[in-house]
């Protein structure tokens, strides 16, 4: 097969759905981030579990609510935040839909109505049809950057998304079984290393930053950044009123401007931040970052990287 | 308390100081587990430092798709790394990212590189770099944008700076300016050679819309908006160029390094 058909019609988007891929690397110098999946390991689970190559397009929900009509044949994969999953109202039937690694895997008919409910944890649920999904690519990407205004738009009611040939030839899927458990987001931890302005802060810093009692994720946090409410972080007296030159930014850089609360930068992060970055997320604890949603509490623990 | 004991709580640097004598002026340290910052004096050491970085970049690139024999520095790179297939092209391969700013340099990483062996490399090219004269490690485009005068800050900036109209746009004009690095919006390049008469603070209070194509300055800066955009800069008139454009193979016309002139528009 090649070329791209239609496979779906978007009946309702929920609160956001976005197209979203790897991201395109390679043009921060330009003012262009990565942007691409939040939680990497989901968007790659759902892909996988369809056969996709595992850089294909698929998409984003933020806070369940997606509705989808199938306009052909198609075969879906559902990952991520933990959703119930319904094909025209009903839950699907065990030969219709089953378990493959971290995914759920439905087939659907012409004119199926795939409806995702409200995850009770988490935040973004991931949802890759076999071929991948197909709009045009961008700067190589078919990622939509919310910061830049770059790639495709949020998915509106109407839309109707064409899938390509974006799947291995002999279908590399993961194999049926059992879900993995959830990850701890009742109580989750981001491990952090000290980033390279620590010492602009106060040397207790690691007590408030690393406390027990963690932060609540402020309402105003999204792709570009979580932003965590609790005690300040002060700066040493030497610092305080410095400036700093703008800088280069990583996703998972803890940037805490004056007011002394913390900021960690997302896939949608700005190119260069202005304020210093006090400590750095462990890569691996970035999908973790992508599903804590406002109102949870996230706690951070010091993880000090092995320098020799 | 020194700089010195000041870093030790920071982002360790990932070459220990004290194997080779301290050379001033650059520092190469780890930001998070899959980029590293070289830090620099100014902005004259970040150009010429993203320069030779880049261009090592490109070479091991060239050198990859030749299938070209590994250099003899690559050669010096397998002891460094004691891995044999950590050859010099392997170990820049890993880039994915290089951000200049204004006393930076970051290197974004491919997550699980060996970023000690990485940085030790980063470091020499670095040193050498920033240590050079001041000529420019690679050929630089010239771009010449055509500018209509006409922007609504153009006698303020005169008041401020107590020159004419016509004198800040002869001294905007007459300079060659450099794209010192990028990041605030696609496209977006703070420009560095104003006139130090031109130098003036940023508007108190930021425009909620500054139109695309509004030609600018603030502090030491000039700059072309790309896009229409909030902004605090004092503008001096409006370029028709089209600098940002993702349907071109460098969608942006003004990257890092690229020498800019102004010219009155006709």
């Amino acid at each position: 097969m090649t070329g791209s058909s239609r496979a779906v019609e978007v009946l309702d988007p929920g609160l956001t759905t976005l197209v979203q891929d790897a991201g395109r690397p390679g043009w921060a110098h330009v003012g262009v981030g990565r942007s691409g999946a939040a939680d990497v390991g989901a968007w790659r689970a759902a892909n996988r579990a369809v056969g996709n190559d595992e850089d294909a397009a698929a998409l984003e929900v933020l806070m369940g609510g997606l509705r989808l009509r199938a306009l052909a044949e198609v075969e879906v994969a559902v990952a991520g935040a933990r959703v119930a999953v319904t094909v025209d109202g009903a839950e699907p039937s065990p030969g219709a839909a089953r378990q493959t690694g971290a995914a759920t895997t439905l087939r659907l008919s012409v004119g199926n109505v795939l409806v995702l409910g409200r995850p009770e944890r988490g935040l973004r649920t991931y949802v890759a049809v076999r071929g991948g999904i197909d709009v045009p690519p961008v700067l190589g990407s078919r990622a939509g950057d919310r910061l830049g205004g770059i790639g495709p738009a949020p998915l509106a009611a109407g839309d109707v998304l064409l899938v390509g040939d974006a799947h291995a030839p002999r279908g590399d899927r993961l194999p049926d079984g059992s879900p993995p458990d959830d990850p701890a987001l009742d109580d989750a931890v981001l491990r952090v290393e000290p980033g390279p302005h620590a010492h602009w802060f106060e040397p207790r810093w690691p007590g408030v930053l690393c406390a027990p009692e963690g932060f609540v994720v402020a309402p105003s946090s999204d792709r570009v950044a979580v932003r965590l409410e609790g005690p300040p972080i002060l700066r040493t007296p030497r610092a305080q009123g410095r400036e700093l030159a703008p800088i280069g930014l990583v996703p998972g850089a803890v940037q805490v401007p004056p007011d002394g609360r913390p900021v960690v930068f997302g896939v949608d992060h700005p190119v260069t931040g202005g304020y210093p970055v006090l400590a750095v997320v462990r890569s691996s604890d970035l999908d973790l970052l992508a599903q804590v949603r406002p109102g949870d509490v996230v706690r951070l623990a010091l993880a000090l990287p092995r320098v020799r | 308390m020194t700089p010195h004991h000041d870093d030790e709580r920071s982002a360790p640097a990932v070459e220990r100081a004290g194997r080779e004598p301290a050379r001033v002026g650059v520092r190469v340290v780890r930001f998070g587990d899959a980029a590293l910052l070289v830090e620099l004096d100014d902005l004259a050491a970040v150009r010429r430092v993203d320069d030779a970085l880049r261009a090592a970049r490109a070479a091991a690139r060239r050198a990859e798709h030749e299938g070209a024999p590994p250099t003899r520095r690559a050669q010096d790179d397998e002891r460094v790394t004691r891995d044999a297939a950590a050859d010099g092209r392997v170990l820049w391969s890993v880039v994915e990212d290089q951000v200049p700013a204004a006393e930076t340099v970051l290197l974004r990483v491919r997550p699980g590189t060996d970023l000690r062996a990485l940085a030790r490399r980063v470091r020499e090219v670095a040193q050498r770099a920033s240590g050079a004269a001041d000529e420019p490690a690679v050929e630089r485009p010239l771009v010449v944008l055509p500018v209509t005068y006409d922007g609504p800050d153009l006698r303020e900036v005169a008041a401020l700076t107590g020159l004419s109209v016509e004198e800040v746009v002869a001294r905007h004009v007459g300079a060659t300016y450099t794209v010192a690095f990028g990041g605030f919006m696609p496209g977006f390049a703070y420009l560095v050679g104003l006139d130090p008469a031109l130098v003036v603070p940023r508007l108190a209070t930021p425009r909620p819309r500054v139109p695309a194509g509004s030609v600018a300055v603030a502090d030491r800066f000039t700059a072309v908006y790309p896009a229409s955009t909030p902004g605090g800069w004092r503008l001096l008139g409006t370029c028709p160029t089209r600098l940002f454009d993702v349907s071109r193979d460098e969608p942006a016309l003004l990257t890092p390094g690229t020498r800019v002139r102004f010219e009155v528009a006709r």
